[in-house]
């Protein structure tokens, strides 16, 4: 049998991943997609920490991860559709009418 | 188990590398679904298997099908490089590596017991027992949260004077 910590392990390098996903992207949907790979990396850590105890508890906590993620994938793209629509690039950086 | 396991932890590594690597969106999206068909097995490995079947429907399925979706909406291309994304690999990479690096340490230093081999098995039906009985009430919240989510997105995405 794999150790739990292998799995949580594997959720951090995910995790990190993403993070640096998100730093380096100035693409909006790349940076959107960076989120998703770091809720799937602590969905991850939920099911191996569940398992681990014995619970299910876990598995019901990333039920509803998934539920939010994909409310929050849907408005996120509706955004992402008026930012190119209304400034005409999906380039982060030119987005900054509230920078000082 | 444990070739499996490292199997499917190398794809997904490999398909979040990819990720970050890709100059296209569509690439990106692609190498994505690849991390997420990898986590699946992995929930089967630990022994989830309605998660597994969701995280294939509903996150490879039916999020990155609208992520996908509005990538050939958008006709999104190459992405082009700035001055501040340099500031972010100068200072964010670092911080990125010490927060990955420190995890990995800190996680790995903790107890090397295996995974609970008499855990819960063939887990759909305790768990619909866990989230119709114990946890109805969120499971309720969510539902409104989804509408909410629908008509938001709708609204947002509508064009003006329709």
């Amino acid at each position: 049998m794999v150790p739990v910590s292998y799995y949580i392990v594997l959720s951090a390098v995910l995790f990190s991943l993403g993070i640096v996903g998100f730093l380096f992207k100035r693409n909006i949907i790349t940076m959107f997609m960076s989120i998703e790979l770091m809720l799937n990396a602590v969905n991850l850590a939920f099911v191996a920490f569940g398992r681990s105890l014995g619970q299910l508890q876990g598995q019901v906590f990333v039920f509803f991860v998934i539920v939010v993620a994909a409310a929050e994938a849907a408005v996120g793209l509706a955004i992402v559709i008026l930012i190119q629509r209304n400034r005409k690039t999906l380039n982060v950086e030119r987005v900054n009418l509230l920078k000082l | 188990m444990m070739v499996l396991f490292f199997a499917l932890a190398a794809i997904a590594v490999a398909g979040a590398v990819s990720l970050i690597y890709q100059k296209e969106p569509i690439h990106s999206a692609l190498s994505l679904i690849i991390v997420m068909v990898a986590l699946a097995g992995l929930y089967l490995l630990l022994g989830a298997e309605f998660i597994s079947a969701v995280q294939i429907i509903v996150y490879a399925g039916a999020i990155m099908v609208l992520f996908v979706f509005v990538i050939m909406l958008l006709n999104a291309g190459n992405e082009e490089r700035t001055n501040f994304s340099r500031m972010a690999a100068y200072i964010g990479l670092p911080l990125a590596v010490i927060l990955g690096a420190g995890l990995v340490y800190f996680v790995s230093r903790g107890s090397q017991e295996v995974a609970n081999p008499d855990a819960v098995t063939g887990t759909t039906r305790p768990l619909a027992m866990m989230l119709f009985k114990d946890y109805v009430f969120p499971f309720e919240l969510t539902s409104i949260l989804i509408l909410i989510a629908i008509l938001g997105a709708v609204v947002l995405a509508r064009r003006e004077g329709d």
